[in-house]
């Protein structure tokens, strides 16, 4: 194992992140703020509470969610895919280093940063709606759990993208409506039976409510099945990363 | 044990359906600097970036150091510093943490000490805190070849490293490629310009058209540009180089007007006076004289000419 190569590429990204902190923590905290004087204040005004839940405490997690995925797909897939647009990319194809550690470099560095930023958005919700947290080692699980998956989704998307327009592709035309569909600003038994069914398809409801459910003990689905749910993705990322490093998919001409 | 590389019927067919490489065998001996002489797009950087494991050999294969570079490529690329055609750097980053950045990725623990003596010796030291998207080429340049030192590699490839490169760097480049074969370091330099060849390699191979055409020891190669032939136009045709003239390197041409005579200009002695007395005393009227001489130039025009398809 070539740790000196992870932790290079890891603090590399860091580092770009610590430059670009301002686009990084601060456009996502700001947008998540938003969200909460939209959806809090105008639709709770209307929803009193969920399940017993004040509503401006009950999409908290759905939120965090909701940055966690779009901004893990974007820093892991914009850290790769960087270095192939510049050409810079040589260096690491050059260099001793497996897959592996390619991988963990960037996908750490993305996921350290989602979880961070995760946190603040927690830490700025709970300066405005009261919170409580049931089972904080559980949300911490899902929290990074999360930022995993979706950030090896974004290498992933940053190594199949041969542009800028791809890059943004499959987070506009897929993760941002499942988000959306994702029940993090209602609960999927508020669904009608039919459009129930077929939320029940979207992983993404399963992070919601697991996460959902380290909060309040409240969830869609039972949290086991949640967090199954939540390992699956992970596990089908990782194999595709695999696939990719075994055959040089778009990274070796 | 003495090839630092070995490259066996080496193909490279691109996804586009061209053929960059057509069967390159080619030997790289331990600590010497073997320059790859050739026109632009002879395959050069393809042949390059296949030992490098950047682009994967449609066949054939390739050992460093012994060991294959697809089956044990984690040694291979560790031996390996490689100075890049293209000027790819990155941009925010500062010159020393970039250089930093190298050495972790080839597996190398942090070493300041050297990481600086690599930036002085590459006058760069001055300069470890400037963002590299605010220096001049010439000076990203040395950055990437601060990059490829950064974990003292025992085989460097420098691809093109004087294109577009002014004076001051290419002194201080071939200041620092002697110094590093001083220490042992095996240099593959490729380079389109032949006098850089002479300058500096003790072998030269030539490839065209993904093809090695030549692959010799300078000194052969300038010996073979030190030899210039004395041509004389007789007054008479010879049926045949009398007797009392016969000698190496003497030839008469098939119509029997021309002698030619193959000398090292060189050399103490060129045997022209003795020949001019010998050819008095015969009594063989020259009418005309010339010498005609190949340089390197030359003979790489005529090898990559008759190499074209
Ligand atoms: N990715 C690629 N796809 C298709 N053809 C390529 C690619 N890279 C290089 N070539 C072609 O292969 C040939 C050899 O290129 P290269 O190895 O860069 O030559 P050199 O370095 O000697 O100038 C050129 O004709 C070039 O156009
Ligand atoms: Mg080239």
């Amino acid at each position: 194992m070539n740790l000196h190569a992870v932790k290079a590429i890891y603090h590399f990204e860091m580092a770009r992140t610590r430059r670009t902190l301002l686009q990084s923590i601060v456009a996502p905290v700001l947008s998540t703020a938003l969200y909460f004087v939209v959806f809090g204040a105008a639709i709770g005004g209307r929803i009193n509470e969920v399940e017993g839940v004040p509503y401006g405490a009950f999409i908290v997690p759905g939120l965090i969610m909701l940055s966690l995925l779009t901004q893990s797909i974007a820093n892991a897939s914009f850290g790769i895919y960087f270095p192939r647009f510049t050409g810079t990319i040589y260096e690491v194809l050059s260099a001793p280093v497996s897959g592996l550690e390619i991988a963990l470099g960037y996908v750490g560095a993305a996921a350290t940063k989602s979880v961070i930023l995760g946190l603040i958005i927690l830490a700025t919700a709970a300066c405005i709606v009261p919170l409580r947290i049931d089972h904080p080692a559980v949300m911490l699980l899902f929290l990074v759990l999360t930022a995993v998956t979706f950030s090896l989704m974004g290498f992933v998307i940053g190594i199949w993208a041969e542009g800028f327009e791809q890059l943004q592709l499959v987070p506009l035309l897929i993760v941002t409506p499942l988000t959306f569909l994702g029940g993090s600003f209602y609960s999927v038994d508020m669904l009608p039976g039919f459009w129930r069914t077929v939320a029940l398809f979207n992983p993404v409801v399963y992070l919601v409510s697991g996460f959902r459910w380290s909060f309040f003990s409240l969830a869609d689905v039972p949290v086991g099945i949640s967090l199954a749910a939540t390992l699956a993705c992970l596990g089908a990322c990782l194999a595709l990363t695999t696939w990719i490093f075994r055959t040089g998919y778009r990274l070796k001409k | 044990m003495t090839a630092a590389i070995t490259v066996t019927g080496v193909e490279k067919t691109y996804a586009s359906g061209f053929r960059a490489l057509k069967g390159v065998d080619l030997e790289i001996r331990r600590g010497e600097i073997f320059a790859l002489l050739g026109p632009n797009g002879a395959g050069k950087t393809t042949l390059i970036s296949i030992v490098c494991g950047i682009v994967k050999a449609t066949a054939g294969r390739v050992l460093v150091e012994g060991h294959d570079t697809v089956s044990a490529a984690r040694i291979t690329r560790s031996l390996i510093g490689l100075v890049p055609q293209e000027l790819t750097t990155d941009a925010f980053e500062t010159v020393l943490a970039t250089v930093s950045f190298s050495r972790g990725l080839f597996g190398k623990a942090p070493d300041p000490a050297h990481v600086e003596r690599v930036l002085r010796e590459l006058s760069l030291w001055e300069k470890r805190d400037t963002q590299i998207i605010a220096l001049s080429g010439g000076m990203k340049r040395r950055v990437l070849i601060a990059k490829a030192l950064s974990h003292e590699p025992q085989i460097l490839f420098l691809d093109e490293p004087t294109a577009g490169v002014d004076v001051e760097l290419r002194r201080d480049m071939w200041a620092m490629v002697r110094r590093l074969k001083a220490q042992g370091v095996t240099i593959i330099l490729t380079t389109h310009y032949i006098q850089e060849a002479e300058e500096m390699a003790d072998r030269v191979g030539v490839i065209n058209g993904g093809e090695i055409v030549l692959v010799e020891n300078k000194a052969e190669l300038m010996r073979k540009l030190g030899r210039k032939t004395l041509i004389l136009t007789l007054e008479e045709p010879l049926p045949a180089v009398p007797d009392r003239l016969v000698r190496d390197g003497l030839a008469l041409s098939a119509d029997g007007t021309e002698l030619a005579h193959s000398y090292d200009a060189k050399a103490d002695r060129t045997g022209i006076t003795t020949l001019l007395a010998d050819l008095a005393a015969s009594g063989v009227r020259v009418k005309d004289l010339r010498t005609e001489q190949s340089s390197l130039e030359e003979i790489f025009v005529n090898l990559v000419r008759t190499a074209a398809p």
